[in-house]
């Protein structure tokens, strides 16, 4: 599929960050006929990828960097979100419902982002970080009349 | 994020306005536990009436909060979520265990 544009953006592993990318990949992906829903959807999901990387990939350690790279092709958007923070050891536990390390977490960051793309991959080793890649479609392209 | 924490009738009232994300919950998390722990209050009406946005980590603050003080026989009511609120609140199950109202007068007549 033709990439039609793409923006790439290292971050710090700040809090306040996580708005920032949402808001910049919300903008961004408001290139796209994506309806109000849809765009809410991916802020969520952007969103829960970042503060997995700072809270669990960086154990809150701030003083790193977190990849965000986002493409437009003219089915949707793709969002890469990389970092080099402790890796996840059992993928297949961590994407469980309600699973989290921290008791004051609700272990539904991976549920959110499976629930609201389309497509969704995480990569990860211990110690190697972790990648995930997810995509949104964009709704109205399966409506569009034809002409 | 911005909030006011207050006390009325006997609970602790927090009203929110704007994003709850990690950015605001390790703060919002301390004066909500500040606020309870120097009183004896146990029931908490949370007015989402301006929050624009939530993910996991502001139910996160929510659950812990809602934990607390079911311990002691407390209660928690949340008020008037917007559309793309009350959605992540629905789809994580936080409103089959936690009280929705439509108003702030309503939730002090069934918790207070």
């Amino acid at each position: 599929m033709k990439i039609n544009n793409k923006f790439k953006l290292q971050i710090k592993s700040v809090p306040d960050n996580v708005a920032f990318a949402r808001v910049t990949a919300a903008a961004f992906a408001s290139q796209l006929d994506f309806t109000l829903n849809e765009l809410e959807e991916i802020k969520v999901a952007l969103s829960e990828a970042v503060t997995n990387s700072i809270v669990h990939g960086y154990e809150n350690n701030d003083n790193n960097y977190i990849e965000l790279a986002v493409s437009l092709t003219e089915a949707g958007m793709e969002m890469c979100v990389e970092d080099n923070g402790k890796g996840i050891e059992d993928i297949s536990q961590a994407m469980e419902p309600a699973y989290s390390t921290d008791p004051e977490r609700m272990g539904l960051g991976f549920v959110f982002m499976q629930s609201f793309m389309d497509n969704f991959k995480v990569e990860s080793e211990k110690n190697k970080g972790v990648k995930v890649v997810m995509f949104k479609k964009v709704s109205s392209v399966d409506g569009k009349p034809e002409h | 994020m911005q909030w006011k924490i207050s006390v009325e009738e006997n609970i602790l009232v927090v009203r929110l306005a704007g994003e709850l994300d990690l950015g605001s919950a390790d703060t919002l998390r301390t004066e909500m536990d500040d606020a309870l722990d120097s009183s004896q209050l146990r029931h908490i009406i949370l007015n989402l009436a301006d929050v624009t946005y939530i993910d996991s980590t502001g139910l996160g603050v929510m659950l812990g909060r809602y934990k607390k003080v079911s311990k002691y026989g407390g209660k928690m009511a949340l008020v008037n979520p917007q559309p793309q609120v009350k959605k992540i609140l629905e789809l994580s199950g936080l409103t089959s265990i936690i009280e929705e109202y439509s108003d702030e007068s309503e939730a002090f007549a069934q918790i207070g």
